[in-house]
Order: C-alpha cells, then structure tokens, then sequence
C-alpha cells in the first residue's frame, strides 16, 4: 500500500520511545532537530526581550529608559544571542537536521552522536552566555572591538568569550556532519544534481561553517587570554594592532552572514517550486550560485573595516569583491521569479513567506551594494543605515525563510496542518510591522543617526517612533506562530504523507516519517522537482 | 525493524544507519579530514598573529627566538618524526591483521609523545627562569626589544601550548586506540579507527613542522 | 580510503629524507642569508608537510575528494593571510594625492 495513503502511521518517530531520556540520549536526526528547535526558539526571544526593551529607549529622544551603560549591555546581548544562538544555527540546525537525511534518502546523518554531542555543546554555549547576562551581562558590542573588549571594559567580557568559543564548535559539528552526510550517503540514483537546491545552500553553508568558524574560535579564545594575560596582541601600548583583532572577527563573521542566509534561500528554492509547481529555473545556475556565495563570501571581510585603519588599497580590493558577491545572489533572485512565471502561484502561508523574502532580501542586498562602495559607506558606516541593512537580509530575508521552512514542513514533522487563515494572518502582521520597523531606520540612519546610542536629537523622534511601533507588530507577528503552531499538535487535522502535493523525497514517506525515514531505502529515478509525473509516481 | 535488516546479518564493527564498512569507513575518513580542516584554519589565526607580528618586528623576534634552546627544539622536531613513523608503522600493522605489532607501534608512538612533552615541559621551566613568561614577571636581556619580544613569547607559549594540548588528547586517543587493539576490536577488514587517529597525529606533527622554524630558527646567524 | 597497504620500505624511505630536512634547515640557519633564510626554512617545512600528508597520510593514494579537501584547506589557509598581509604590507604607501 502506498504510503501516501495511510494518514499517519501506528509508529513513527515521534511516539519512538517516551520520556525524558529517550529525548535527551536520542540519535535520530528528527528528534535532535526539535531540540534545537526548542534551544534555539527560547534564544530568540531572549534577544527579542533585549529588542523590546531598545525600541522602548529608543522612542524619545532622551536616553531616559536605562543609563547609557545598560543600553550597551542590551544591545550588545541582542546581538551576541540573535547571531550565535539564532540566526546561525536555526536553519541547519533544525530544517537541516531534520531534512538532509530524507532528502537524500538515508536513514540518519553520518555520524548520529555527533549530532546530540552537537546540541549539548550548543546547549552548554548558550547557557554560558546567558550566565554573563543575568550576572551583569556585557557592553562591548556584538562585535568585541579592542581594545575596549580586552582592557578597558569592566563587563562580563570572558564568559561571554567562553560561550560563543563553546557554541562555535557545535555549528562546526554539524557542518563537517553535513558534509560527510552528503557526500557519502546519497541512496542510489540520487546524484548531486537530482538533490533539492535546499540541499546545496545546506552544503555551502557547512564549507562555511567548516572553514569560518575556527578563526573566529581562535579570536575570540585570544581576546579572553588578552583580558586575562595581558599578551598584547590588540593592544598598542603592548605593541599590539587593534585592526588584527578585526581582521580576524571579521574573517569568519562576514562568511557567518552566508551562513545565516544560505539556507534561507535554500528553503525560498523549495518553497517556490513547490508553491509554483514548476522545477525551479536554471537549477545549476542556482546551485552553482550558492557555492559562489560561499567562496567568495570569505574574500569580502574588509569591507566591515573602510574606516577602521585598514589601507586604502586594501580597500579598494575588498571593495570590488563586494561587487562580485552580490552577483551569485542576484542569480537566484532572477531564477527564483523565472520560476514563478507561467507557473500555478499558490498563496499558502508557506508561499507568501517566500515572497516576502524575495522582496525584503533584494532590498537588503541592493543596500548592501551602497555599502560596498567605500565613498558612501565613509558617510553611512556607524548609522542606522548599516543596521536597516543588515536587519532587512537577517530578519526579512533569514527569519522569513526560517518561518516559511517551518510552516511548509510542519506537517512532515509533526504529522498535523496548522490553521491556515491564522498562519495567512500572522505572515502578513509579520510583512507589515516589520517593515514599519525597518524602512525608518534607513531614513534615519542617512540622515546621520548614529548606532549604539540611546540618545538622538529631537529631529529623529518620528522615525524612531515609527520604528519602536512596528516592533511591537512584529512582536506579535512572532508570537502568533507559537501558539497555533504548538496547538495544531493536538487538534491540528492530520496531514497526510504529501498534503502540498509536492515532489520531493521528504513527501513520499509517512507523516511524521518513522525513525528509520523509510520503509525501504527509496531508489531515485526522477529528477528534482519533476511536477510533470503524479507525485505518488515517485514512491520507491 | 527495516525488512532489509533480515538480509544483513549483523557485521561486527558496522553502525546500522550505514549500508557497509566500506561505506562506514570512506564517511569516517571524510570526518576526520574535514575535522583536520577545521584545526588548519583554526592554528592558522595563530600563525596569521605571528606573520604580522614577525613583519612589524623582525629585529626583536630574532632576539627573542635565539633564547630558545635550539638543541632540544630539534630533539623534539626528531621526536615527532619518529613518532609519526612508528604510527605510520601501526596503521600498517593494522591493515595486516598484525595485533601484536599494532600494539608495540601504538606504545612506541604514545612514549616518543610523551618524551616530546617532557622536553618541552623542560623548555616551559628554562623560559620561567629566564623570566621570559610574559606578565609581571617579564624581563628581557636587550631592553630596547623588550615589549615586542614580550608578544614574540606570548606567541611561543600560545601556539606552543595549544599544539601540546593537541599531543595530549592525540595521547588519549592511542590510548583508546591501544584497548582496541588489546580487545581485538581492530582486525584487518575493520582498522579505519587507527586510521584516523593516525591522520590527526600526523597533523599535529605538520603543525610542529611549522612551527619549528618559525620559533627557533630566526637570528641564528645574527648572534 | 583505498586498501593500499605501502611497503614499509617507503615509511623508513621517508623517515630519512625528513630527518636530513631537518638537519639541513637547521644547518642552514646558522648563515646569514638575508631574505633566503625565510624562504629557505619555509620552503623546506613545507616539503616535509607534503611528503608527510601523501606518504604518511596516504593522500597520494586517495580519492579525488581528498586531495579537493586538503588544498582547499590550504588555499582557505592563504587567503587568510594574503589578504589580511595585502592590509599590512600596504599601509605604508602613500595615499592618492
């Protein structure tokens, strides 16, 4: 019997074993996605707190909510638990956890413990951060400049340090993880270029991880034994270069933003052939396109450091591979509307993420492109500007993607469909407020409003309020998700194997899968996203 | 249960999500190379540190490098060798089935490992006399090249230390390595452990090979 | 991973070739050769590392891929350095005008 026929399965991997320690001690992929899901939800709204209590600062012109040391505790923090413990892992950690073994139609990752040791050493990370936050938090910027970070700052520099050091080795876990996966465990007939394009971006993200990582471990292991050892390596009056240490930072956290929107638009890819019905178009193109992110990514870094010090030929150089690298994601944008046309546009949830993702993304990108050019970012570096920018690509471009991956694969993971004129409703809250927040923040930033300041001039107080308004949409936009989404769990209607009619192997097996993904080890003989065929046509 | 697991009877050594050993042995090959990767770019921040450092201040570096003592730093650059040649030796054993042999390279790898973190725990001790530790207790003979040789020994502690803290986990895992061996848990068709744990102790020997030369033998010839 | 077992003939071969390597740089540091003592020392380091990856580590007898893993490590390795270097060797050149 098919079984795209059977609405959900007497065992899955879901009802594989209860309690608490067959949580905790799993192997299985999809049980250790949904513990990051739980780990990396509860981060983001510790972030979120931090957001709120900055747009609530950042209404009046007055710096009158916390003194001027406590606003760069919040927004340290928001940005220290937004980037390390949500932006970069949410994707692979959970949608990729979950997907990148049924996808390529194996029975777990390469190495299964591996995997959980992955969540403890995420766990224990942020656990580490969130201590130095409760017992007085940090003020250095998520970016821990020198030498403020490593001798003048009386904060909680080193745990936090600790913490990112820590978690760093779970996002390289699960990269090399990916990568051995990937290249070793396809099932028969599934060839690199049979695998969902959400595959690839996994795939580039984790050379990222692989290669990036590390040198951030090392900086920011190098700033703690600064603070404690005083080595002098940032430090001029030891004969140190302040600059080192942001050539070093910024090696891994430009590459880190790949890897926060890679598979962002890994997951726009499936959702767009899945909500056009179409095979995405020029799939090598978008294929190859995202390992270009990836390589040339890492040539870019400089261009956070124009007015840092660096030489000005050495900025002329990070400048122009600025250019190129906006290139290969202007590809998948052209691809993705390419899929669009003359195909069967649907509006489920899952698709009006994805369109918003699109919109808001090649807003940020473009902007990014103001930025590369070093004469313009001599004027908007520091301002709101940069933050509008990168809050356009992470928040409307990543978080968008995250929510739309959720939503899409939420009845393979947990077997049920969620109300969908809710979901429909909390989508477009989220477009609204988020754009209420942001798009002030250009203007403003333009204008001259300067970062990492809770105080401004009284001109700036409409844009600001505008902005502090559409946070609190946005924060109900986020919420809304929780609660219907935990609902469906028990009163959902139950999904089915392939409730989107979709092509994909994740959609030939039951919903939730079992815990061996399949009931026979599928062999593939169809090519991605072959809408032609009837989907059940591709049950092994 | 899969109804194909009716088919495979149960091979010793062979984690169930794999199909086969060979399969189990090219992925774990893979991990371990791409875990080598990670280790490059990570001792690589290091030596990025270093390469500015030695440009800004060529003169002071070579001051301070020619305190080192050049003698035990090239016992210990033989040392190493050896060591990767007898675990080179062991993986060979290992491919033959030889246990005995297996064990003996093991041990032999293991002790010369331990002889290199004896005589740098004696190198370590030599730098405290001499006050060369950076902090408080700083002091350099040639005063004009003081601070810069202090982030000069910052460096040779950092990168020193970080490559000894890599010998001694390699250490604990030809310990392991060694159980296995003596439980018969490593045979011919199953060896791919002792496999990578030879790749990682050949690679904590590149490091040493790298850093050798940058450490001791600057300003050889000046003094 | 290929089952290629190499003679042990090739280990003790290699064994010596880096012993001497390390004789000769060692030798070699003791002259004054300006900027050749780097590249010399350099240069031999990075011989013995390559004939330790593909004897010892069996990279000459690997896959494809393995060989794409180890360069690729390295060149990411070089672009660390040269363009961080491309910062540092041109500070010192006078701006346009």
């Amino acid at each position: 019997m098919p079984s795209s026929t059977v609405l959900i399965p007497p065992h899955h991997y879901l009802n594989d074993g209860y309690g608490i320690k067959s949580w905790l001690l799993t192997r299985d992929h999809k049980r250790i996605a949904l513990l990051y899901l739980a780990s990396v939800t509860f981060f983001f709204f510790v972030g979120g707190a931090m957001a709120v209590l900055i747009r609530l600062d950042l209404a009046t012109p007055a710096g009158d909510l916390v003194t001027d040391e406590t606003y760069n505790k919040l927004f340290t923090m928001h940005g220290v638990m937004m980037v390390f413990f949500f932006l970069i892992p949410a994707i692979p950690s959970v949608l990729g956890n979950f997907l990148v073994p049924i996808m390529i139609g194996a029975k777990d990752l390469a190495f299964p413990k591996l995997n959980l040791f992955s969540w403890y050493i995420f766990v224990t990370g942020g656990l580490f951060t969130l201590y130095a936050l409760i017992t007085g938090g940090v003020d250095t910027g998520w970016t821990f400049y020198t030498p403020f970070s490593t001798v003048s700052s009386t904060t909680n520099v080193i745990p936090t340090a600790l913490g990112i050091f820590i978690t760093g080795f779970s996002s390289i876990l699960t990269g090399l993880n990916f990568i051995v996966t990937i290249h070793r465990m396809r099932a028969p007939g599934m060839t690199w270029f049979r695998m969902p394009l959400f595959l690839w971006s996994t795939y580039a993200t984790s050379l990222i991880n692989v290669l990036g990582t590390p040198v951030i471990a090392i900086t920011v292991l190098l700033v703690a034994f600064e603070r404690v050892f005083h080595f002098g390596f940032f430090d001029p009056r030891l004969g140190g270069d302040p600059v080192l240490f942001q050539h070093m930072f910024w090696f891994y956290s430009h590459p880190a933003v790949y890897i926060m929107v890679l598979p962002a638009m890994g997951v726009i890819s499936e959702l767009v052939a899945a909500g056009c019905r179409k095979p995405v178009f020029g799939y090598p193109f978008v294929a190859f396109a995202s390992l270009a992110i990836a390589v040339l990514g890492f040539l870019v870094w400089g261009h956070h450091m124009f007015v840092a010090g660096e030489s000005v030929y050495s900025a002329m150089i990070f400048s122009i591979l600025s250019f190129l690298v906006a290139i290969p994601s202007a590809v998948k944008v052209f691809n993705w509307t390419a899929t669009m046309y003359k195909g069967a546009v649907s509006w489920d949830t899952a698709m009006l993420y994805a369109y918003g993702f699109i919109g808001l993304f090649t807003i940020g990108g473009l902007t990014g492109l103001f930025l590369a050019a070093i004469g313009l970012d001599v004027h908007v570096t520091d301002t709101y500007f940069i933050i509008a920018h990168f809050h356009y690509i992470m928040v409307g471009g990543t978080i968008m993607g995250y929510l739309g991956g959720l939503h899409y694969w939420w009845p393979k993971i947990s077997g049920r469909l969620y109300n969908e004129a809710l979901a429909k409703l909390s989508a477009g809250i989220i477009f609204i407020g988020f754009n209420l927040t942001f798009f002030p923040q250009f203007v403003v930033g333009y204008l001259g409003m300067p970062r990492r300041y809770h105080a401004y001039p009284p001109d700036f107080q409409v844009l600001n309020v505008l902005s502090s308004a559409g946070a609190s949409i946005l924060g109900v936009g986020y919420l809304l998700p929780m609660f219907y989404l935990m609902w469906s769990l028990r009163y959902g209607r139950l999904a089915g194997s392939n409730p989107w009619g979709a092509v994909g192997l994740e959609w030939t097996t039951t919903s939730p899968p079992p815990t061996e993904n399949f009931t026979q080890t599928p062999i593939v003989t169809w090519e991605a996203y072959d809408y032609r065929a009837p989907a059940e046509g591709h049950v092994a | 249960m899969l109804p194909e697991a009716a088919h495979h009877p149960h091979v010793p050594g062979l984690a169930h999500h794999f199909d086969n050993l060979e399969q189990q042995a090219e992925a774990t090959t893979l991990g371990m190379w791409v875990f080598l990767v990670t280790e490059v770019l990570f001792f690589g921040g290091l030596f990025l540190v270093y390469t500015v450092y030695r440009t800004w201040y060529p003169e002071a570096f070579a001051a301070a490098s020619h305190s080192l003592d050049i003698t035990l730093g090239t016992i210990n650059t033989a040392v190493l060798i050896t060591s990767s040649l007898t675990m080179a030796l062991a993986v060979h054993a290992a491919q033959l089935g030889q246990r005995k042999l297996l064990m003996l390279f093991l041990v032999a790898t293991m002790a010369l490992g331990l002889v290199f973190l004896g005589i740098k725990s004696v190198e370590y001790y030599q730098k405290f006399v001499e006050h060369h530790v950076p902090g408080p207790s700083f002091h350099f003979e040639e005063p004009q090249y003081a601070v810069h040789a202090q982030i000069f020994f910052s460096l040779y502690f950092l990168m020193t230390g970080l490559h000894a803290l890599h010998m001694i986990i390699g250490f604990g895992i030809m310990t392991f390595m060694l159980w296995w061996a003596w439980r018969g848990t490593i045979t011919a068709e199953y060896y791919s452990p002792i496999e990578i744990a030879g790749l990682y102790w050949h690679f904590v020997d590149i490091v040493w090979i790298f850093l050798f030369p940058l450490l001791y033998l600057l300003g050889r010839h000046a003094h | 991973m290929s089952a290629h077992i190499l003679p042990k003939r090739l280990y003790y071969t290699i064994f010596a070739i880096l012993m001497f390597c390390t004789y000769l740089t060692v030798q070699i540091a003791f002259f004054d050769l300006g900027p050749l003592n780097t590249i010399a020392a350099i240069g031999i380091a990075c011989f013995k590392a390559t004939i330790v990856i593909l004897f010892f580590m069996h990279v000459k007898y690997s896959t494809r891929l393995t060989w794409a893993v180890v360069l690729g490590s390295i060149f990411w390795f070089g672009i660390l350095i040269a363009l961080t270097m491309s910062d540092y060797l041109t500070r010192v050149w006078r701006t346009f005008g």
